[in-house]
């Protein structure tokens, strides 16, 4: 046993980049909420940004360290301390023994990643370790964390961040982190409201002329009822020029989706692979991750911009977190 | 086979659309059609036939097609990546043969029809003016259509239900039925894959497993394969 569950949280799941090639099984993705948080921990410790992570949410658990493990918190900002002692998130960390991570409040954000050196040890289900809390399978048995659980650890493929382990064994701290600030984190804001990218969705048109001028010009606010299927938005009530009678097709994660009741549905990871409301917009791909910080109650905007647009900023994301990746890997061996 | 009238009028191209920027939907036609799904299912195997890169996933539907694709797959100079999925998946289309028809599994589901497994049977029987026996006959006659799976893991779309059992859902639906149960709701029949909460009325239940995420070919059937129920006394160790 690497790390022992004492409470689980509010919602603590594993997740990976998602679990791609079933959705013609009405199999959703599910994977990382923040995709961007979710890379960033595990590129932290050492591993493939395809290692699983834990997704803690708002109210994170407390766990207990029976080895020494080199960690990563990214993401929303739980508040987390071990031994009562604040831990720096976005940077390296490494554990002693015997330690205990905790979380206090959200401060910023509504979910937390963490990932270990070494990777969790799960098993994959149908390509991926991302848990499908509404099917049951996938991650630790299919099921968020419980108190109890035990969770493994893999071994580090090779000498991490050997100086910061070195300094650990030379102090009485119960942790040690590096002592700057990881630069990507500029990937993602927490300003609010936040403003969120959409391109135009297939019946985008549809909407009444005034639905469209009020989609762009006011907020909306998450509702309490959101989840990791979607984020409820409440605001100005949408309709279109006339009601449409719309046989399922597929959606996608960003998917904005307007039931008749007028309150958009933004679509997230643990969405249906299919959908039969008009689908008045898309979030773009490099706001997914703002988006799923948002906390019920906190305010949103949209921004139209174009698929080429949308299309070049995801293109751009990429180059240039795979340079930031490679340097990186440069510094964690030195 | 019979011909039927609207095979006759050969179809334009599908209409192409983008689903943000990971994603783009074909369409293929209006409504539940099952000449219009045919062409959906043969424009999956057309896509898969041909290797195409950086596909992540297809979503067939009723008469759609949602491909999900790796933009960065897809990077030309010039052009969006959508421009070229959409140059290439136009190239593909004019070559697809439509009226081909599609080779697809016939999968036998047994049933335990009535009974504790299918409480609502009686309703049913009694909504429809029918016997119990006539239900479950004309249930178990006809060769269902897999026009698609959605909803959830492993459920499906079915079409083919004899308008006669038509029957409105439950007012109040139950807050969990057992997975594999059989059921209708308005003039659509369906299984649950899974245990959950729902609102069709319940006619019966098949020991089999639609879903398991363990084996290689986590459901029983796929989209565009066709179904057959068939009653059976016998549930063998099924509880």
């Amino acid at each position: 046993m690497s790390l022992l569950v004492e409470t689980p949280g509010l919602l603590t799941t594993f997740q990976d980049l998602g679990r791609f090639g079933f959705q013609h099984l009405g199999v959703g993705p599910s994977g990382a909420l923040d995709e961007v948080s979710h890379r960033w921990a595990n590129l932290l410790v050492g591993n493939s940004p395809e290692a699983p992570s834990l997704e803690i949410t708002l109210a994170g658990p407390t766990l207990n360290f029976f080895r020494e493990t080199l960690i990563a918190l990214t993401g929303g900002d739980l508040s987390p301390e071990i031994d009562g002692r604040a831990v720096p998130q976005w940077r390296p960390v490494w554990v002693r023994m015997g330690s205990r991570l905790s979380f206090g409040k959200a401060t910023q954000g509504a979910r937390c990643y963490m990932a270990v050196g070494g990777g969790f040890r799960l098993p994959k289900v149908m390509g991926s370790a991302s848990t499908n809390i509404l099917a049951g399978f996938g991650g630790l048995q299919g099921r968020p964390l419980r108190a109890g659980d035990r969770l493994e650890t893999g071994e580090l493929s090779q000498q991490i961040w050997p100086s910061l382990l070195a300094n650990l064994h030379r102090q009485d701290a119960p942790f040690l982190g590096l002592n700057w600030f990881a630069p990507w984190f500029r990937e993602m804001d927490f300003l609010r409201p936040a403003t969120l990218r959409v391109v135009q969705g297939p019946q985008w048109e549809a909407l009444t002329a005034h639905s469209r001028a009020a989609f762009l010009a006011e907020s909306f606010t998450v509702a309490p009822n959101s989840n990791r299927m979607g984020l409820r938005l409440q605001g100005s009530k949408l309709s279109l020029e006339t009601p449409m009678e719309m046989i399922s097709s597929g959606v996608t994660t960003g998917t904005l989706q307007l039931p008749p009741d007028g309150a958009p549905i933004l679509l997230m990871a643990d969405r249906q692979t299919t959908g039969g409301y008009p689908r008045i917009g898309e979030l773009a791909t490099v706001d997914l991750s703002k988006a799923a910080q948002l906390r019920p109650g906190e305010h949103l905007r949209f921004k139209l911009i174009t698929l080429s647009e949308a299309q070049e900023l995801d293109h751009r994301r990429e180059t240039h977190r795979r340079e930031a990746a490679a340097t990186l890997l440069q510094r964690m061996l030195g | 086979m019979a011909e039927n009238p609207s095979r006759r009028t050969p179809p334009g191209p599908p209409r192409v659309e983008p689903l943000g920027d990971r994603a783009l939907l074909l369409t293929l036609g209006e409504g539940v059609d099952p000449d219009i799904n045919d062409r959906v299912h043969a424009l999956v195997s057309a896509i898969r036939d041909s290797e195409l890169q950086g596909i992540l996933d297809l979503v067939p539907a009723y008469a759609s097609l949602a491909v999900h694709y790796d933009p960065a797959c897809w990077a030309r100079p010039g052009i969006s990546p959508y421009e070229a999925l959409h140059q290439e998946l136009q190239r593909l289309w004019s070559q697809v043969r439509t009226d081909r028809r599609i080779l697809s599994r016939l999968v036998e589901i047994p049933v335990w029809y009535g009974g504790e497994f299918g409480p609502d049977l009686a309703m049913v029987a009694e909504h429809c003016g029918l016997s119990q026996a006539d239900i479950i006959a004309r249930h178990a006659a006809p060769e269902y259509r897999v026009f698609m799976l959605g909803f959830a893991p492993g459920f499906p779309y079915l079409g083919g239900l004899n308008p006669s059992l038509a029957t409105p859902r439950r007012e109040t639906p139950r807050l969990k039925v057992a997975a594999g149960s059989v059921g209708i709701a308005g003039n659509q029949t369906g299984i649950y894959p899974l245990d959950s909460p729902g609102g069709w009325q319940i006619i019966g239940r098949t020991p089999v497993k639609l879903f398991d995420p363990t084996l290689q070919e986590p459901c029983l059937f796929g989209p565009g394969d066709r179904l057959r129920f068939v009653p059976t006394e016998n549930m063998g160790n099924h509880p």
